[in-house]
């Protein structure tokens, strides 16, 4: 490929080979042990679901029940597949006999392995075809309305009750949003469980329910018919239940999933064994259910300076490769993250912002990449916010970002009003309109300050990926190489839900997504 | 991955539309929400964003919240304020009045002419008094028109003769009664404290004081122009933004017919 920004493809070799070590290593790890919550997300994907009459999740209960029988280590379907033997009901129903305390997993009497292996997957195809059903239908939809070539106007919405949500979200789709993200209540990634049902009352941002997917997804198929496009759903599958909600977003068709274990690890405090392990299962479902991934690198920036730290960005986004490959996602699903956040402040700070985009486009050509606006320089002077996304808009524009978040002008002040979203999706698509070609029509300087950039860029990104080859990823993440925060190997919220497999251990989800009809 | 970044405010007020009580949407139903900027002659410091905040207040603006706040010179600051506004109106007696009739297009209004009026119809317009903003009667008059809506230069059976900007009223009448007009058009764009409106109520005066004004089809446009303040000050109809040739004429000939101007 011939590079605008005349990129060292040896370089950008070297350091997607060391990235892949470094995913191979951490998946030695990954692969003897699981965790709480990769268990209740293969109760859920076996048709478990509900809340028992406290409202404590029905998955949460099976899964207690099993680790307080010393269980865990033989993986949830291990009991549940004997289960169905001992009992010949559905997984439903002896997990709500499991709630009510007719039922103790663990104490039951084992039949032969082989045979629960046969019992169990029975219950998974079911769901498997399930999954692969609702690919279809996505499929179908953008054959039948086309998809959108240029950038997906990914809009927010946030009001903390699912029908107001609903509201703002077909107003958006009206204006032209392509991608419609609910925010999460604030600190659900750090429940470990998933609430459950329809909720009306969330913190600055909306619970992430199965219930809440649903209506939101009917909602954005009826404004979607009404529009003749197919209007995207995005969620969050990150915190303490990454493959938990990966499983509800494949069972009620989402279509894109913010998903990345670094971020949890650096900006939830989530603890590093714990969220690497969930990661992967969540992004084996995310793969197989045709999910766009987001990851997360975006961040790094809102928190450490965007000039300096531009190379742990393209780090991240190496790493996050690897192990979106490992986890059977093609590179179409790949959303890898970036920011427009250099200081406005900064002299050509916009030069450094176009070289940076252009050469993420150029490494990860066939990458959905997910741009996010300015935040950390928003002021609360709405005019010039305006323009600050203007610029940011530009960018994708001429270098083709592929999920492209809207810059809102009251970024900074409060939730994005109505009108907030229709000013930004009209800004947007002006300059999307004006400038569509501007790209492919102009040449960057040789050696002149881009090309500059990005070569610095790229080298101290590859020198940090080799520094992380030597030393492994869970070392690297206690020097604090990432956004400059440090997390020890121990710390951080989760451990006690991580337990190394035994050997009889299985997950029958693993193989029949990951061999699947892909 | 942003989540609980955004406002935390509680929302405990009745969220059901009543249009009796309307009031401004920012992203739940009767929040209020509501951006004004401004900027105030004092220093940019605390004391200047309480004066900014109170004044909020006092425009009915419940917890106002001051986003943005700077200096534009030692003695001046500029702000963004958000907040609830107070204020509701009661939708269902609020009654606009607005320019009633059909709107023909072109053919359409040449057609009409020709059976009702059977001759051709003279309109002169002008930018009258100081204002030397010609982009509202050339919209309206000149040949090419505008947003793909033809000037009345274009129409059949029409005359028009645009004056130009900067034409004093007594000119204005002057030429009205040498062309024979039957219909004259009067454009205010930009006009400082209100001075349009002086203006518009003279050429109205000295219309009547020649004896004219029963003769003829007086309309003003511009964009602080409505219907209602038209006919307050004495005009048969005013025209705001978004209306063009077509509006203006099928008004105009009909408005003829009707007074038995032909």
């Amino acid at each position: 490929m011939e590079s605008k920004l005349n990129l060292n493809w040896d370089i950008v070799d070297k350091a997607r080979q060391s990235a892949k070590n470094i995913a191979k290593d951490t998946q030695e790890f990954i692969d003897i042990h699981t965790t709480v919550t990769v268990e209740r997300t293969v109760c859920r994907l076996l048709g478990i679901d509900g809340v028992d009459e406290v409202g404590v999740p029905i998955p949460n209960i099976v899964v207690d029940n099993i680790k307080n029988g010393n269980g865990l280590a033989l993986g949830a379907s291990m009991f549940i597949g004997n289960a169905i033997i001992e009992t010949g009901l559905l997984p439903q129903e002896i997990a709500e006999r499991v709630a009510k305390g007719e039922i103790d997993l663990t104490k039951l009497p084992m039949n032969d392995e082989f045979e629960i292996k046969m019992a169990v997957d029975k219950v998974a195809k079911a769901m498997i075809s399930k999954i692969t059903e609702n690919r279809g239908k996505r499929e179908a939809y953008l054959e039948r309305f086309g998809d959108k070539s240029g950038p997906y106007l990914y809009a927010i919405v946030a009001t903390g009750n699912i029908y107001e949500d609903i509201t703002q979200a077909k107003a958006a789709a009206k204006q032209g949003a392509d991608v419609i993200a609910v925010i999460r209540t604030t600190g659900q990634s750090l429940l470990d469980y998933v609430p459950y049902g329809a909720t009306t009352e969330g913190f600055g941002g909306t619970v992430a329910s199965q219930e809440n997917f649903r209506l939101m997804r009917e909602a954005l198929d009826e404004v979607g018919e009404e529009l003749g496009r197919y209007i995207r759903l995005c969620n969050y599958c990150s915190g303490l239940c990454m493959p938990e909600i990966a499983a509800m977003g494949a069972i009620e068709r989402l279509d894109v999933m913010l998903n990345d274990a670094l971020y949890g690890i650096l900006f939830r405090d989530i603890n590093m064994q714990r969220t690497i392990v969930d990661q992967y299962f969540s992004r084996i479902i995310n793969g197989f259910a045709g999910v766009i991934i987001n990851t997360g690198e975006d961040n790094y920036l809102t928190t450490s300076d965007a000039v300096e730290e531009a190379h742990t960005v393209l780090a991240s986004q190496f790493i996050n490769e690897q192990f979106a490959l490992v986890a059977g996602i093609p590179e179409e699903q790949m959303g890898l993250g970036h920011a427009f956040e250099i200081s406005p402040d900064v002299e050509n700070g916009f030069l450094y912002e176009l070289a940076q985009a252009q050469m993420a486009r150029e490494i990860f050509p066939r990458a959905p990449l997910k741009y996010m606006p300015p935040t950390k320089f928003m002021t609360g002077d709405i005019f010039k916010g305006q323009v600050q996304d203007a610029l940011f808009n530009m960018v994708t524009i001429m270098t083709g970002q592929k999920l492209h978040l809207l810059g809102m002008l009251t970024e900074a002040i409060h939730t994005p009003f109505m009108s907030d979203r229709a000013l930004a999706i009209d800004n947007a698509q002006y300059i999307f309109r004006t400038m569509k070609d501007l790209g492919s029509e102009i040449t960057f300087k040789k050696g002149g300050i881009m090309e500059t950039r990005v070569d610095e860029v790229l080298n101290k990104a590859a020198d940090l990926i080799g520094e992380i080859e030597k030393e492994g990823l869970f070392s690297t993440l206690q020097q604090g190489k990432f956004a400059g925060i440090k997390r020890p190997l121990n710390g951080g919220k989760g451990l006690a839900g991580v337990v190394e497999k035994e050997k009889a251990y299985f997950n029958p989800f693993v193989a029949l997504m990951l061999g699947g009809t892909k | 991955m942003s989540e609980g970044q955004y406002s935390l405010e509680v929302k405990d007020y009745d969220k059901s539309l009543d249009l009796t009580k309307l009031k401004p949407y920012g992203d739940t139903m009767n929040d209020g929400k509501v951006q004004v900027s401004f900027t105030l002659p004092v220093e940019d410091n605390e004391r200047g964003v309480e004066a900014a905040l109170q004044l909020a207040k006092s425009m009915g603006l419940k917890d106002p919240n001051c986003a943005h706040h700077r200096a534009l010179d030692s003695e001046f600051s500029f702000y963004v304020v958000y907040g609830s506004l107070v204020h509701c109106v009661n939708y269902e007696e609020v009654h606009v009045q607005t320019v009633e009739g059909e709107v023909m297009n072109m053919k359409q209004i040449g057609e009409y002419i020709k059976e009702n009026i059977k001759r051709e119809v003279v309109i002169i317009g002008a930018s009258t008094g100081t204002d030397a903003h010609t982009v509202g009667i050339d919209a309206v008059m000149n040949m090419k028109g505008f947003a793909g809506h033809y000037g009345l230069e274009r129409y059949p059976m029409i005359e028009a003769l645009n004056l130009g900007s900067q034409v004093e009223n007594e000119e204005f009448i002057k030429k009205a009664i040498e062309l024979k007009a039957d219909v004259l058009l009067v454009s205010q764009t930009v006009t400082q404290k209100d001075i349009h409106i002086q203006n518009l109520t003279n050429l109205v005066e000295l219309l009547e004081a020649e004896g004219i004004r029963d003769k003829v089809v007086l309309i003003c446009g511009g964009p602080r122009i409505t219907h209602e303040l038209a006919k307050e000050l004495g005009y048969d109809a005013g025209f705001g933004p978004g209306k063009f040739a077509d509006d203006v004429a099928s008004f105009a000939i009909t408005e003829m017919v009707e007074r038995g101007l032909v």
